[in-house]
C-alpha cells in the first residue's frame, strides 16, 4: 500500500498560503489569550472588587480592534482561491 | 411624542420591511441577482445575533456589572476570527449533506437518527422560549416607555395586548416569507434582506445614540473618560469565573443557538463569505458595544433614581428632548427584536417539521394513496403551525413569567441550553469515534441538568420548584440542591449550571462513544462529516438499488413537487448516459435522490423514506466491509504494479548504461587499434625504406653507418612501444610482479628529477623541493614508483609552456598513506581534456614529439592502482599538477585487490 508523498519542497505561493493558513489557525489562540489576560492584573491592594472601568475598557476595545484588523488581512488573502497547483490541504 | 405617531411609524417600518422583502422575492424568483448573494448582506445577516436583549440589554448590564457584558462579545469573536478550523469545516460539511438546522446535522453525523433530531429539537424550542419571551417584553416595555407621559413612569396598561399583536405581526411576516420555499437550501432571500436591513437600522441608532452622549451630553471622548472615573461605574469587579464562563457561553452560543446556525450555515451562500464576515462580523459586535458603556454612566448621571438602566437607550433621549433620535433608537430596538423573532421561528419551525411531524407522519404510514406534491403541503403546513406555535409559546412564558428579570439573565439561561449540543457537535466534526449513543447520553444528561439547575429556577422560588427544594433539595437530599450540586455551595448561580451541566454532558457523550459499537451508516457519516475536505464529500451510504424507479419517482414527487422531481430523474438518467425519463438506480443515484430529499424534509426523514421504499437497511457490514475488501485489493494490485514498473525502470536504465559502456568501449578498442598501427607503421615504414636502400649496397661507409643507426634507433623506439603496451596489458590484467622493499622517498625524487633531466636538458627548470618531508620511509615497489614520478617529471619538462619553468614538489603523510604532489607553473591542462589524460594514447598536444607513445600516463595509473594507491590531476592549482597518493606500506593482499579493481 503506498500512499502517494507529499512533496517535501512546494511553490513559493503555496508555501506562502500555508503559512497564513497557520497564521489564521493561531489568531483564535492569541484572542482568547489576549480576551483572558485582565483576568491575571490584580487589583491594587489585593482588595477583590474595583478595577478601572477605564482603563480595562481602553484595553480590551484597542486588542479586540488589532485582532479584528490581523483578521481582516487574513481573511481578504484567505479569500482568494489557492494557487493553481493544488496541493493537499495543509 | 404622541403614541399615536410612533405605531404609526412602527407600523410604516413594517410596512417597509414587508415590501424589501417582497421584492426581494420577487426579484430573486427570476434568478438571483449578484448583489443578494454578497458578503456584505451575509455578515449583515449574521446580526441576528444582536437581539433586543444586546441592544437595550448591554447598557442595562453594564450599569449593573461593569465591562463584564463585553465577555458577551468576545465569544463570537475568537469563533469568527478563526474561521479556518471550525465555521469553514461547518459549512463545508452543511454544504455536501445538504444539512438544513442544527437538529438536523446532528441527527445526520449519528446515522440519520430521528430520536437524536428529535432531542435537539426539544432542546432549542425549551432554550429559545424564554428568548422570544424576552423580545416580546422588550418590545413592549419600548411601547410603554413612549406610551406614558414621564420616561420613568412606564407602566402600560394594556402590555399583555401589545405582546399579542406584536407576537401576532411577527408571525405572519414569518409565515409569509419563511415559508415560501421547501428546500432550505434554496435560501430565504427576502427574510435575509429584510434582516440585512435591521441590522443597519439596529446599528445606525445604536451609533446615532452613543454620539449624542458622547459628542451632544458629556462633551467628547475625553469629558466622557472622564465622566466614567468619576462615576460609579469607575470600578467594576472581574470575577474570572464569570468571565471564563460567558466567553465560553457566547462562543458555544454563536455555533449552537438555532437561529445563528440558520443564517451562519443554512443561509450561506458561498464558502468564501466566511473570509469577510470573519472580520467584518466582529466588527460590527465592537461598534455595537463601542457606546455601551458612556451610555450607561451618562444615563445613570442624568436620570432620575430607580430609572430601569435597560432602557437606558429609549429613555436618555427622550428625557433630553430628542424625540427623533428617540424614535430611531426604538426602531432599532424593534429591529433587534424582530430579527431575532422572524429568524428564530423559522429555524425552529424547520426543525420541528423535520423530526418531529414528519417522523409521525411516517409512522403513522401515509404511504399509498397519495398525489404528487401532498408531502410537500404538509411539510409547509407544518411549519405554519410550528412558527405559530413557538411564538405562543414565547407568549406564554412572557405571560407566565410576568415579564420580569433583567434582560440579560434571560438570554444567558438560553445560551446554556444551546451550548448543551456543542460537544456533540464538536464530535460529530472532529472525532470519528463518536457515537449516537454517546451524543445521545451527552444531551439528555446536560439538558437535564440544564433544566433542573437553571431552567426551572428560572422561574423563581415556589414557581415550579418549592422553596423546601431549594433550601434542602429534593426529598431532603442535600447533595441535590439544584443551585448547589454535590454539595459544592456558594458558587455563582449561572456558572454553577453552565459547569455541572457542560461537564457532565461531556464526560457522558465521551464514555457513551467510547462504549458503544456505531452502526456501518454512523461510521459512514462519521467518515464524510470528518474527512469532509479529503474526499469530494459525497459519501457512499448505499450499497446497492434494489428499487423500482417509479416507486421512488412518486415518492420524490410528493416532497419535491412533479416538475422538479422529474426534472431532477430526468437529468440523473442523462447523466447514466440514458435518454428515458427514469434512471437505473445505483447506489449513487440514490444518495444524490436523499441528499436532495434531506434539503426539503432533513436527513434522517428522508433516510427513513428511501428505506421505507427499497425495503431495508441501506448499508450493512457485510456491504462495507466488501467494499472496503475490495479497494484494498484494487490498492494492493496497484502497488504492485507500482513496484514492477519501478524495477523495470530501473533494470531499463541499468541497461541503457551498459550499452553505452559497450558502445564506448568498441570505440576505444577500434581506437586503440588504429592508434597501434599507425604507430607501428611509422617507424616500420622508415626501417624498410632504409633497409631498402642498404640492400642496393655500393654507398659510403659513413652513409652506411648513418642509415644502420637511424634503422636501429626505430627498432629500439618500436621496441620500446611494445614494450609500453606489453607493461600496460601485464599491469592491466593485474599480473605484474612486484618487487616490495622499503625505499627512501627522498632518493626516489632525486632519481626521477636526474633521469628525467635528459628530457630537453637546454631548458633550466626550478625545482621547489621540501626534503624534511621526502624524508619517508616506504615500503613498496620503488622502480614502479620511481616510473611514475620520472613519468610525471618529463611531462612537466616536455609541456610547461612558462618562460620561467618551475616545479613543485611537496608531500603529505595522512593516515598511513602519502600524497606527492607535482605541480609546475605552466597554463595546466584544460578543463575538457582533464578527463582523458589517463587514456591510452591520449597526446593532447604534438607541440613535442618525445617518444612517447602517449602510454606514459595510461600505464601510471595502472601502475598505482597496483600499488594499492591513485593518481590524479588536480583541478585549480594554477598549473598542471598531479597528485600520486599510495599506501606507505603496502601489504599484498591489498595490493591484489586494487590491480583486480584497476584491472576492471
Amino acid at each position: 500500500m503506498s500512499r502517494p508523498v507529499p512533496p517535501l519542497y512546494v511553490p513559493e505561493g503555496t508555501y506562502r498560503r500555508r503559512r497564513l493558513v497557520d497564521a489564521a489557525r493561531l489568531l483564535p489562540a492569541l484572542a482568547v489569550l489576549m480576551f483572558l489576560l485582565p483576568m491575571l492584573w490584580s487589583p491594587e491592594n489585593g482588595q477583590p472588587a474595583t478595577r478601572s472601568t477605564v482603563t480595562d475598557g481602553i484595553y480590551l476595545f484597542v486588542v479586540w480592534a488589532l485582532i479584528i484588523a490581523a483578521a481582516a488581512a487574513l481573511g481578504t488573502v484567505l479569500r482568494r482561491p489557492p494557487p493553481a497547483p493544488r496541493g493537499p490541504e495543509a | 411624542m404622541p403614541f399615536d405617531l410612533l405605531v404609526l411609524a412602527c407600523l410604516a417600518y413594517v410596512i417597509v420591511l414587508f415590501l424589501v422583502a417582497f421584492m426581494v422575492e420577487r426579484r430573486a424568483a427570476g434568478g438571483v441577482p449578484r448583489w443578494l448573494r454578497s458578503p456584505a448582506i451575509y455578515t449583515l445577516s449574521l446580526s441576528v445575533y444582536c437581539t433586543a436583549w444586546t441592544f437595550y440589554g448591554a447598557v442595562g448590564y453594564a450599569a449593573r456589572s461593569g465591562l463584564e457584558f463585553i465577555t458577551i462579545y468576545l465569544g463570537p469573536t475568537i469563533v469568527f476570527v478563526g474561521w479556518w478550523v471550525l465555521l469553514r469545516k461547518l459549512v463545508r460539511i452543511a454544504k455536501t449533506q445538504r444539512v438544513t438546522s442544527i437538529a438536523d446535522l446532528i441527527s445526520s453525523r449519528y446515522g440519520k437518527s430521528s430520536l437524536l433530531g428529535v432531542v435537539v429539537t426539544v432542546i432549542c424550542v425549551t432554550a429559545a422560549t424564554p428568548y422570544i419571551a424576552l423580545q416580546l417584553q422588550s418590545v413592549t416595555l419600548s411601547f410603554a416607555v413612549f406610551a406614558s407621559e414621564t420616561p420613568e413612569g412606564w407602566a402600560l396598561p394594556d402590555r399583555a395586548a401589545t405582546a399579542i399583536w406584536v407576537a401576532a405581526g411577527l408571525a405572519l411576516f414569518t409565515i409569509l416569507f419563511g415559508t415560501r420555499n421547501l428546500d432550505a437550501n434554496e435560501q430565504h432571500h427576502g427574510v435575509v434582506t429584510a434582516i440585512a436591513v435591521e441590522a443597519v437600522v439596529k446599528l445606525v441608532a445604536l451609533l446615532a445614540v452613543g454620539i449624542f452622549v458622547v459628542w451632544g451630553l458629556a462633551g467628547g471622548p475625553a469629558a466622557v473618560l472622564d465622566r466614567i472615573e468619576a462615576s460609579s461605574l469607575a470600578g467594576w469587579e472581574l470575577k474570572p469565573d464569570r468571565w471564563v464562563g460567558l466567553t465560553l457561553l457566547s462562543a458555544a452560543a454563536i455555533l449552537c443557538l438555532p437561529r445563528m446556525f440558520q443564517v451562519l450555515v443554512v443561509e450561506n451562500a458561498d464558502e468564501r463569505h466566511l473570509a469577510t464576515a470573519s472580520w467584518a462580523f466582529p466588527l460590527y459586535l465592537f461598534l455595537m458595544s463601542l457606546f455601551v458603556v458612556p451610555i450607561a454612566v451618562i444615563g445613570l448621571e442624568r436620570m432620575p433614581a430607580g430609572t430601569n438602566p435597560d432602557l437606558f437607550v429609549l429613555t436618555l433621549p427622550l428625557s433630553e428632548g430628542r424625540g427623533d433620535l428617540a424614535m430611531l433608537a426604538f426602531l432599532g430596538g424593534f429591529s433587534s427584536a424582530t430579527s431575532m423573532v422572524i429568524v428564530a421561528a423559522i429555524a425552529l419551525a424547520t426543525m420541528v417539521s423535520n423530526h418531529v411531524v414528519m417522523p409521525l407522519v411516517l409512522a403513522v404510514g401515509v404511504r399509498r394513496g397519495a398525489e404528487a406534491g401532498d408531502l410537500r403541503r404538509l411539510v409547509l403546513l407544518s411549519r405554519r403551525f410550528s412558527i405559530a406555535g413557538v411564538m405562543a409559546l414565547g407568549y406564554a412564558y412572557y405571560v407566565l413569567s410576568g415579564g420580569s428579570g433583567a434582560l440579560a439573565a434571560i438570554g444567558l439561561i438560553a445560551f446554556v441550553g444551546v451550548a448543551q449540543i456543542l460537544p456533540a457537535m464538536l464530535g460529530a466534526l472532529f472525532w470519528r469515534g463518536a457515537t449516537r449513543t454517546g451524543a445521545l447520553a451527552g444531551l439528555l444528561t446536560g439538558f437535564a441538568l440544564w433544566v433542573y439547575t437553571l431552567y426551572l429556577p428560572s422561574f423563581g422560588e415556589g414557581a415550579v420548584l418549592s422553596a423546601a427544594v431549594f433550601e434542602n433539595g429534593p426529598l431532603g437530599i442535600a447533595a441535590l440542591r439544584p443551585q448547589a450540586l454535590f454539595g459544592i455551595a456558594g458558587m455563582d448561580p449561572l456558572i454553577h449550571a453552565t459547569f455541572w451541566s457542560l461537564t457532565l454532558n461531556t464526560l457522558a457523550f465521551l464514555a457513551g462513544s467510547l462504549l458503544s459499537f456505531p452502526t456501518p451508516l454512523e461510521r459512514v457519516q462519521g467518515a464524510a462529516f470528518v474527512n469532509v475536505f479529503e474526499q469530494g464529500g459525497a459519501s457512499q451510504g448505499w450499497a446497492r438499488g434494489r428499487a423500482e424507479p417509479e416507486d421512488l419517482l412518486l415518492m420524490a414527487q410528493r416532497v419535491l413537487g412533479e416538475d422538479v422531481a422529474l426534472a431532477f430523474f430526468q437529468a440523473a438518467a442523462r447523466g447514466q448516459g440514458k435518454d428515458a425519463y427514469l434512471p437505473d438506480i445505483t447506489p449513487d443515484f440514490l444518495d444524490a435522490l436523499e441528499r436532495r430529499l434531506s434539503g426539503s424534509v432533513g436527513a434522517a426523514t428522508a433516510h427513513a423514506m428511501l428505506v421505507q421504499i427499497t425495503g431495508g437497511a441501506s448499508v450493512s457490514v457485510e456491504d462495507l466491509m466488501a467494499v472496503a475488501n475490495e479497494t484494498a485489493q484494487i490498492m494492493e494490485y496497484s502497488a504492485r504494479l507500482e513496484a514492477q514498473q519501478d524495477e523495470l525502470t530501473r533494470t531499463a536504465r541499468q541497461l541503457r548504461l551498459a550499452n553505452e559502456k559497450l558502445t564506448q568501449l568498441s570505440v576505444q578498442k577500434d581506437a586503440f587499434l588504429s592508434q597501434i598501427s599507425h604507430e607501428l607503421r611509422t617507424p616500420m615504414t622508415s626501417i624498410r625504406a632504409f633497409s631498402e636502400i642498404l640492400r642496393e649496397g655500393d654507398m659510403p661507409s659513413e652513409m652506411t653507418v648513418r642509415y644502420a643507426t637511424i634503422i636501429h634507433d626505430e627498432a629500439i623506439r618500436l621496441t620500446r612501444l611494445l614494450d609500453d603496451l606489453l607493461d600496460l596489458s601485464v599491469l592491466e590484467a593485474g599480473t605484474v610482479q612486484l618487487s616490495l622493499r622499503e625505499a627512501r622517498l627522498a632518493d626516489l625524487v632525486d632519481r626521477a628529477l636526474q633521469t628525467a633531466g635528459s628530457v630537453r636538458p637546454e631548458r633550466g627548470f626550478v625545482i621547489h623541493r621540501d626534503l624534511p618531508a621526502e624524508d619517508v620511509q616506504v615500503f613498496s615497489d620503488p622502480d614502479r614508483l620511481g616510473q611514475v614520478f620520472i613519468n610525471i617529471v618529463s611531462n612537466s619538462r616536455k609541456y610547461c609552456d612558462a618562460a620561467r619553468p618551475e616545479l613543485r614538489i611537496t608531500v603529505r603523510r595522512a593516515g598511513g598513506r602519502v600524497q606527492v604532489d607535482f605541480i609546475d607553473n605552466g597554463s595546466g591542462i584544460p578543463k575538457e581534456s582533464q578527463g582523458l589524460i589517463f587514456e591510452k594514447f591520449a597526446r593532447l598536444t604534438d607541440q613535442t614529439r618525445a617518444g612517447g607513445a602517449g602510454l606514459g600516463l595510461a600505464i601510471c595509473r595502472e601502475i598505482m592502482a597496483n600499488l594499492g594507491g591513485s593518481i590524479d590531476y588536480l583541478p585549480g592549482r594554477g598549473g598542471a599538477a598531479f597528485r600520486v597518493e599510495f599506501p606507505q606500506r603496502l601489504d599484498r593482499a591489498a595490493a591484489a585487490a586494487g590491480a583486480a579493481a584497476g584491472a576492471g
